[in-house]
């Protein structure tokens, strides 16, 4: 079946059976392969994505269900050599250690920003839910979206919680 | 000659790895694409104990794109899955003749694409004749079903703390003395059956593998998901008749591998194999539920932990009586496991140890090394009962803990088992945790909670943990990879290269899976060198490229191969003070390092850069005569010991009694690993090590029914803990450096999680404690606790 559908601001079209999926054309038919498989239950999150700007988990979207669709992944969240702000937390407040969750943790967390510029420490865990790391325990990837936060609202971003001090809690 | 950067040991620095990461452009294997690749699906046993009776491949060979599919009978000829601690029944790459685990691979169909070949495997009829399975371990020791046709006991082997390693240590047999301490008229003696179950260990990624036979070079290139690349390559050779140099092991970015990719597997067999068939590149990538049959899996123990004490807190002697769940076949370590948790069986404690774990074969998937391997489990028995301890006797389980410490002038400390654990101060770090929380301030809390009718507990937890294995001999235990092909102790080893440009390369024998090497390892060669750590650059995991190296597992990294980085980084800085020396018309032991350059010392002005310093390196024309040429150097560090870093944790907890229901109040752990390269990056270590043993504490088991299938093989029926079920975390930190590197660093990658579980379950027993509660079993799911509290108000 043909689909064609706009991905990162891009046209793109392609052949494909109607039970392939749309993780599978992404990272198949389009070579973008930043969106990940971890689990095929939509259950981890690897394979966030946007659809007409919302998230939604591609490992469980038929590519066909995506035509005419407009979709972004993590190759298109950058402003060319720009990092997006929760890019630039995740780097800065050490959001990711083996990074395989990474896009579709940014891709929920872009998302999650984009319908609450303001959220609490709780809305983020709860936020970000659908998307399981098993590397960070979650604590710096909340540190990470609050950074995002205030780079997003204007606002300097709290300063990090690094263990510096000898004997010391942080 | 003294250098200096900001970026050095110690210094906060953004990883090296993450540009590529968080835009998407990190490559695992399977984003690596070959023309002409096929793909590999497996067909599995739907029993987990049966003979194979025939297998019919016809009608999934008569489907369009589908190259081949391979039975028992086509790679027999290969031999078994090789083992490095080979006691045992060992894997055959596919079932032959009989299936011992449900999910066990039977054949394997490759075809043109993923699709293609999930369609054939369902074509694949297999006719079975279905045996009696023995899924329970305490079942196993009876040995009436046997897990293996014809074994003569499901029972491998036990492990005995007074005799481990016969011929090597002689050791006293503490079980006597114990005996009649408990004779006593002052002592008490408490006793309880605990579980450690089965966890499933769930790097996001998949496992993927890549194979590509080259028949005119004679050569196999095999990208794999794995933390041990050069023994992979070992393992390949070995079964294939080939030497090591003629396989080319790449681990790019590994998506996590908490010990589930310490591992051979018959994956990785298969698709070299298949791929010399049918000359072409072969893919296989794991399916999340097939993970399930297809990784190994940890943790799996039951036991009885008795404390043998007086009633004024002096511990007489500490039992373990349990039994350990290999699963249905031997891998990696899996019968070694045990040994891991013996070495840190005592925990920080000073106190006679009877100790016996028996290792027993079920049909259920193999058990081996996850997050902490053995390490978890004896610290989680010994945490457990020494606050079932302090409940009894009715002492503070912090002073309990600290009376019966290793001190701190016992160090180097000798334990139980002939150990030498290198450095410790115990007390001190306990009383920082103490400290930081304002202990009695919580206790006067929870009272003050209690009293408004809330079931608020605290929880703590003390740790050692053992890491970093050393010395080489211990590679005559099975701690090296003889096994697999490549006789080696747990050496480790870097090479350092300044380039012509004034650049630096590192190439090491690592295999990391996000542990941020890239990064650590530039700071250690900027620190030695002075070169900006962005000038550095670090790579790993490809056994063309790498020095010999052995992996990373067992938190080990950093203070060997680490170590060893930092060696031959020494080596090239001597060499570049002589040319520098040379440059400046100077005595090599006044050159400084610094910013980038070289100087001499009290003449900070007067520098030369990395660049002007390889050129004469490179030229030896213009350099001191008779130095050779270059400017490079290779390492091997092989330690006289382990490292032995050590922690204390704390939880507060609330548990609504209407629901069983946990909630976490607070996570405070501070950890002492030594000397730290990258501060940021050892919290992030410590956050996801806590979360794993949270994840054990509270939600995490691995299910099978009484026919030995497997029920919580999806993310759905397995709850990982998600961020929202879990607190944010508060760190403190000690330092007591080790002797036994030149870094004095200490490993980290495994502590958060041999700390964690039981601080959870001890606060959680704290807090049902009014209605009589003195122990629980993880998982502490709700329900769990809710019948806890019932059956203890009758």
């Amino acid at each position: 079946m043909q689909v064609a559908m706009t991905v990162n601001g891009r046209d793109v079209s392609g052949d494909v059976e109607p039970r392939t999926l749309l993780v599978h054309f992404i990272r198949e038919n389009l070579r973008l392969t930043g969106t990940h498989v971890g689990c095929e239950t939509s259950y981890c999150g690897a394979c966030t994505v946007q659809v007409d700007g919302r998230p939604v988990k591609s490992c469980t979207m038929l590519a066909v269900q995506a035509d005419g669709c407009v979709v972004k992944t993590i190759e298109g969240v950058a402003d060319g050599d720009d990092l997006h702000p929760v890019q630039e937390g995740f780097w800065e407040r050490h959001g990711l250690q083996c990074g395989f969750c990474t896009p579709g943790m940014i891709m929920s967390a872009v998302s999650l920003l984009e319908q609450n510029a303001s959220p609490t420490e709780d809305e983020i865990r709860h936020g970000i839910e659908g998307n399981l790391c098993r590397c960070t325990g979650y604590h710096n990837i909340v540190r990470s979206i609050e950074y995002a936060a205030s780079k997003l609202r204007g606002e300097e971003p709290a300063p990090p919680d690094w263990t510096l001090d000898f004997e010391g809690a942080s | 000659m003294t250098t200096s950067t900001t970026s050095a040991m110690g210094g906060i620095v953004r990883r090296r790895e993450d540009p590529a990461l968080i835009a998407g452009e990190g490559r695992y294997v399977d984003d690596i694409k070959m023309t002409g690749e096929a793909s590999a699906v497996f067909v599995r046993s739907p029993f987990a104990h049966a003979r194979i009776n025939s297998i019919d491949t016809s009608a999934a060979e008569a489907i369009a794109g589908v190259h081949a599919v391979y039975t028992a009978d086509d790679v027999r000829h290969l031999g078994l899955l090789l083992a490095q601690v080979a006691v045992g029944p060992l894997r055959p790459l596919l079932a032959d003749g009989s299936v011992h685990h449900a999910g066990e691979a039977v054949a394997m169909v490759v075809a043109e694409d993923a699709y293609i070949a999930k369609d054939a495997a369902d074509a694949v009829m297999v006719d079975y004749d279905p045996l009696p399975a023995v899924v329970d371990m305490k079942d196993a020791v009876k040995d009436e079903v046997k897990a293996h046709e014809g074994a003569e006991s499901n029972v491998l082997l036990t492990w005995y703390s007074h005799d481990w390693w016969p011929g090597v240590f002689e050791l006293e047999d503490h079980r006597p003395a114990i005996a009649e301490a408990k004779q006593r008229d002052d002592v008490v003696v408490v006793s309880q059956e605990i579980g450690n179950q089965r966890l499933i260990p769930v790097a996001i990624e998949p496992r993927a593998v890549l194979a590509d036979w080259n028949h005119g070079y004679k050569t196999v290139d095999l990208w794999s998901s794995t933390q041990i690349p050069h023994a992979l390559a070992g393992a390949v050779a070995k079964t294939f008749g080939l030497t090591s140099h003629d396989v080319h092991v790449v681990a790019p970015e590994v998506g996590g591998g908490f010990g589930a990719k310490l591992n051979v597997y018959p994956d990785e067999m298969l698709t070299v194999f298949a791929s010399r068939e049918l000359n072409r590149p072969v893919r296989w990538t794991e399916t999340r539920r097939e993970a399930g049959y297809s990784t190994i899996q940890g943790r799996g123990w039951i036991g009885t932990a008795t404390i043998t004490g007086t009633k004024d807190g002096e511990i007489l002697g500490y039992e373990l009586d349990a039994i350990a769940d290999m699963g249905a076949y031997t891998q990696n370590f899996t019968v070694a496991i045990p040994v891991l948790g013996l070495y840190v069986a005592q925990g920080q404690y000073n106190i006679p140890l009877a100790w016996n774990v028996a290792c027993v074969n079920t049909n259920t998937q193999t058990t081996d090394a996850y997050r902490g391997a053995g390490r978890p489990e004896a610290i989680y028995y010994v945490e457990r009962i020494i606050d079932m301890y302090a409940t009894e006797i009715g002492m503070d389980p912090a002073d309990v803990r600290k009376k019966n410490f290793f001190k701190k002038e016992d160090f180097p400390a000798t334990t139980a088992i002939g150990l030498t654990m290198d450095s410790g101060d115990y007390e001190m770090n306990l009383d920082t945790l103490l400290a930081d929380v304002d202990y009695a301030g919580l206790r006067k809390m929870q009272a003050d909670a209690r009293a408004e009718g809330r079931y608020v507990g605290i929880g703590l937890s003390t740790y050692v943990e053992v890491c970093g294995f050393a010395p080489s001999v211990l590679a005559e235990f099975g701690f090296g990879w003889d096994g697999y092909g490549m006789p080696t102790s747990f050496s480790g080893s870097g090479l350092v290269r300044v380039n012509p440009d004034g650049s630096a390369t590192v190439i090491i024998g690592t295999g990391p899976s996000g542990q941020g090497h890239q990064t650590t390892w530039a700071q250690v060669v900027s620190g030695r060198l002075g070169i900006d750590v962005d000038n550095i650059r670090v790579s790993h995991g490809d056994t063309a490229e790498s020095p010999m190296g052995v992996g990373t597992f067992g938190s080990r990294s950093a203070a060997v191969d680490g170590a060893a980085t930092y060696e031959a980084a020494e080596k090239v800085r001597v060499k570049a003070a002589e040319l520098v020396a040379h440059m400046l018309e100077a005595a090599a032991e006044d050159i400084q390092f610094a910013d980038g350059g070289a100087h001499v010392a009290g003449s900070p002005g007067h520098t030369v850069t990395w660049a002007e310093i390889a050129e004469i390196a490179y030229k030896p024309h213009k350099g001191p005569e008779g130095l050779e040429a270059g400017l490079e150097a290779h390492a091997v560090f092989s330690p006289g010991n382990a490292t032995w870093p050590f922690g204390s944790h704390l939880a507060v907890v609330e548990v609504d009694p209407e629901t069983g229901n946990v909630e976490i109040l607070r996570y405070v752990a501070v950890d002492d690993c030594g000397n730290r390269i990258n501060p940021m990056i050892v919290d992030g270590q410590i956050h996801g090590g806590i979360a794993q043993g949270i994840g054990q504490a509270l939600f995490e088991e691995a299910i099978y029914d009484d026919q030995g299938n497997l029920l919580t093989g999806s993310l759905v029926d397995y709850p990982m803990p998600t961020a929202g079920d879990l607190p944010a975390f508060e760190l403190g930190w000690t330092n007591t450096p080790t002797d036994v590197n030149p870094m004095g660093v200490k490993g980290i990658g495994e502590a958060g999680t041999i700390g964690s579980a039981q601080t959870i379950v001890n606060a959680v027993v704290d807090a049902v404690s009014p209605f009589g509660v003195k122990h629980i079993d993880m998982p502490l799911r709700p329900r769990r606790v809710w019948d806890a509290i019932q059956k203890a108000r009758g």
